[in-house]
């Protein structure tokens, strides 16, 4: 089973962050793993994406041709990508943000105001967490606890304010989203 | 007992130079010589010359030497230093070498003030391939390749190396001398010894530029080559000090193994 | 040693380090930057460790092989267009005997191309690709894991034929984190004699690569070639997967090979029994054992991201004892395993 995620938004979102974070702690619990950054001048012009692939065996293509979950960050990321996720696939919106709704019926669509939660938390820099809290429910590709030791690890564990305030995070879009 | 006032200098085998008769860098590779056995830096001397007449100089010198691509040396020569810090490395150049191939190579192995010396043979010609036009041929020369004399139109202007390095932050000692009088090697002498010492010191990038003559493809026969050095080449690339941040007394070289 | 996460680009850094390169020099590139930066960052906690910025690649070469001539274990990195700068000095080194690593991160080509995963470099890396009578040893990556091993391994090599070795992969393979086990690298065995430090009070010596006497030049020559003559008996690797009852064969390296692995899994499921041979090195190319292939598959399908270069030394190891179709995405194009799968099955179909 291969599971294919395409994180998109602004550079400065945290967006590759997100992939990281996902690909190390699905590493934690023992799977396969690959992640691809888009890289040079595709990151020019403020726009960043990256693709994780999770799988209990050899991963052959890290791309994602047909990815079976789409997280979007701003808008330009939905019009991008919307098209190549997978019919089944679910797509995540940040609709702090991002106004538009996918025109697609085959998928199953969830937004999070994530960009507001993080503000109402005292930090919209977490927006990516909030996000991750509801993919992490969504997607059940990583425990919840495996993720979170793994951003603890990643954040370095000195700054206790800022894993507070993940954590919180976290547990937010987590709670937001239902299963 | 008779003494001895006139002997070979160590550091130079006793192979017979390839050079075309009057050619400068026999010249020079003595002086290079006897400034290392005078220095006691025989052992712990590395050297690197060019593509170009100058290129079997490990024939001559004794001490460890390796051959650089064309222009290539200082690439070759920053890094052996950086390797091993405590040797003395010089790299061997000519005009072509250093200021037309290799400029990227030399200008910023001197802007990053590198610590090695460079040895510079200014002939204005390319001797080894027989006497194409080289970036320091001067205007209205005749060369191979400028059948008509260097024209500034098409061909630009001669490169004054000595004077455009010596505005580099990186280079700690830049002195142009000429070889085409007694008086003249005596300095070239000093100031290769100099630069050696500057690189003792730390100090950073040293250059000596030589004007030299080669009689071969000026042309010119040695003693006209020498007024033609004193007379003409002087004019556009005139001697003397153009950087010096040496102190007056310096480290003594010890030759460690 | 506990698995990690990294990006190729990093990999090969870590790997070169541990391995006991102290001296780096390179040239910022697109897709392998991060190499560079890794190198700039670490080899400062590295005892010993010298890295530098050059100016071009054409410097960077020229560093590493005055650096591996006094005796230091070298590495330098770029993609397609520096590495064709390099080559001068890549022919000098092996001309010279100066062990060293060029990484090549391939991207899309000819020209500036892009900076896209490609594999046009093939002719390039194991046909000398400069000037003159010389082969390096090419290692093909396929994984982090690999990236990794090689690296390592590349480096006892160099040392051990006195030669250049290079490791090409391209901007999928270095981009890309995977997991990764470092293992213990090898102490270095590499004789003093060979290391130019400055005579002591010994003999001098000189390492040349002008030989204009051409009973010396030829005389060299020979000895290179004696050389590549052994490398190509010991060194070859490759990886079989799934030959055992293969009708079809596919011929992939690197990128292009998990690509394949991946159609091959999903024919597989539909009963067509395809099998692949991955060289992991490019030069020495496996061909004995390609060859020895023959006499049991009479079908192969040779995949690159190219227009077809690795596919000239499979058509010499098969020496026509086998049909070699052929599928090549060239500039940048990846394409995916479901792709390959539909090509792949067409060739099959033709051929059962």
């Amino acid at each position: 089973m291969i599971i294919k995620t395409i994180f998109s938004g602004f550079g400065g979102q945290g967006v590759m962050m997100m992939g990281t974070s996902l690909a190390q702690s699905a590493m934690s619990k023992g799977c396969h793993v690959t992640y691809l950054p888009a890289y040079g001048a595709e990151m020019r012009g403020g726009t960043a994406n990256c693709t994780v692939a999770v799988s209990d065996e050899e991963i052959a293509s890290p791309v994602a041709s047909e990815p079976n979950y789409l997280v979007v960050m701003n808008q330009p990321a939905l019009f991008t990508f919307q098209n190549r996720v997978t019919a089944g696939g679910s797509i995540l919106i940040n609709s702090s943000i991002v106004e538009a709704s996918p025109s697609r019926q085959d998928i199953t669509t969830f937004y999070i105001p994530c960009t507001d939660m993080a503000q109402e938390l005292g930090n919209s820099r977490a927006a990516n967490i909030v996000m991750m809290g509801a993919f992490v429910r969504q997607s059940d590709i990583v425990p919840p606890e495996i993720y979170l030791k793994t951003l603890e690890t990643i954040m370095g564990s000195r700054k206790k304010a800022l894993a507070d305030i993940n954590r919180r995070a976290f547990a937010a879009g987590y709670e937001y989203v239902q299963k | 007992m008779a003494k001895i006032v006139f002997k070979h200098p160590e550091s130079l085998k006793e192979n017979i130079f390839h050079y075309c008769p009057g050619c400068g860098h026999s010249i020079v590779h003595r002086l290079v010589a006897e400034v290392i056995d005078e220095m006691g830096i025989r052992g712990i001397t590395i050297g690197v010359p060019p593509a170009g007449c100058a290129v079997l100089a490990y024939n001559y010198f004794d001490v460890d030497m390796i051959e650089a691509l064309h222009g290539r040396g200082p690439a070759m020569a920053t890094a052996i230093k950086r390797c091993l810090p405590d040797r003395v490395v010089f790299s061997y150049q000519g005009d072509g070498d250093l200021a037309a191939i290799g400029i990227a190579e030399s200008f910023h192995a001197a802007n990053r003030g590198e610590n090695f010396s460079v040895i510079f043979i200014n002939n204005a010609v390319y001797g080894m391939t027989g006497g194409q036009m080289a970036p320091t041929t001067m205007l209205n020369q005749r060369s191979t390749t400028t059948p008509a004399g260097r024209k500034q139109s098409v061909d630009g202007y001669p490169v004054k190396v000595s004077e455009i390095f010596s505005r580099l932050d990186g280079a700690a000692y830049v002195e142009r001398c000429a070889v085409s009088s007694p008086a003249g090697v005596n300095k070239t002498k000093k100031a290769i010894r100099k630069a050696f010492q500057c690189q003792l010191d730390g100090l950073g990038f040293s250059l000596v530029e030589v004007l030299s003559l080669c009689p071969t493809n000026w042309k010119l026969s040695s003693v006209d080559s020498c007024k033609y050095i004193d007379e003409v080449m002087s004019k556009v690339f005139p001697p003397g000090v153009y950087k010096d941040l040496t102190g007056k007394t310096g480290k003594t070289a010890e030759a460690r193994p | 040693m506990n698995k990690v996460l990294m990006s190729g680009n990093n990999v090969i850094g870590e790997a070169a380090i541990r391995a006991g390169c102290r001296f780096y020099a390179g040239y910022p590139i697109t897709p392998q930057n991060e190499l560079t930066e890794y190198m700039a960052e670490h080899m400062r906690n590295a005892e010993g460790g010298i890295f530098i910025q050059s100016e071009s690649e054409v410097a960077a070469i020229n560093m590493i092989a005055g650096a591996s001539a006094a005796g230091v274990r070298v590495m330098t990195s770029s993609s397609g267009p520096g590495i064709s700068l390099k080559q001068e000095g890549i022919s000098s080194m092996a001309a010279q005997e100066l062990p060293g690593i060029i990484v090549n991160i391939m991207r899309g080509g000819p020209g500036l191309g892009n900076i896209l995963p490609s594999q046009g470099d093939y002719f390039q890396a194991t046909r000398g690709g400069g000037h003159g009578d010389y082969r390096t040893i090419v290692f093909a990556p396929g994984s982090g894991q690999e990236l990794a091993d090689l690296t390592m391994d590349a480096f006892d090599l160099a040392d051990k034929y006195r030669t250049p070795a290079m490791i090409l992969a391209d901007g999928m393979m270095g981009q890309m984190m995977e997991p990764v086990i470092f293992k213990k690298p090898k102490p270095r065995q590499y004789p003093e004699k060979f290391m130019l430090r400055g005579a002591g009070g010994g003999k001098s010596k000189f390492i040349r690569g002008l030989l204009l006497d051409p009973v010396d030049s030829e005389a060299h020559n020979w000895k290179l070639a004696r050389k590549y003559e052994v490398i190509s008996e010991n060194e070859t690797r490759f990886e079989e997967h799934r030959l055992d009852d293969a009708k079809l064969v596919i011929v992939a390296y690197g990128t292009a090979a998990r690509i394949a692995k991946g159609a091959i899994k999903r024919l597989r499921s539909h009963d067509m029994k395809i099998g692949l041979f991955r060289p992991i090195t490019l030069w020495p190319f496996p061909e004995m054992r390609l060859r020895t292939l023959s006499a049991t598959v009479k079908n192969f399908l040779v995949f690159e991201m190219s227009t077809g270069q690795m596919l000239e030394d499979v058509r010499l190891a098969l020496q026509g004892y086998a049909d070699i179709e052929f599928h090549g995405r060239p500039g940048g194009a990846v394409p995916t395993p479901a792709e390959l799968a539909n090509v792949i099955a067409r060739v099959y179909e033709q051929k059962d």
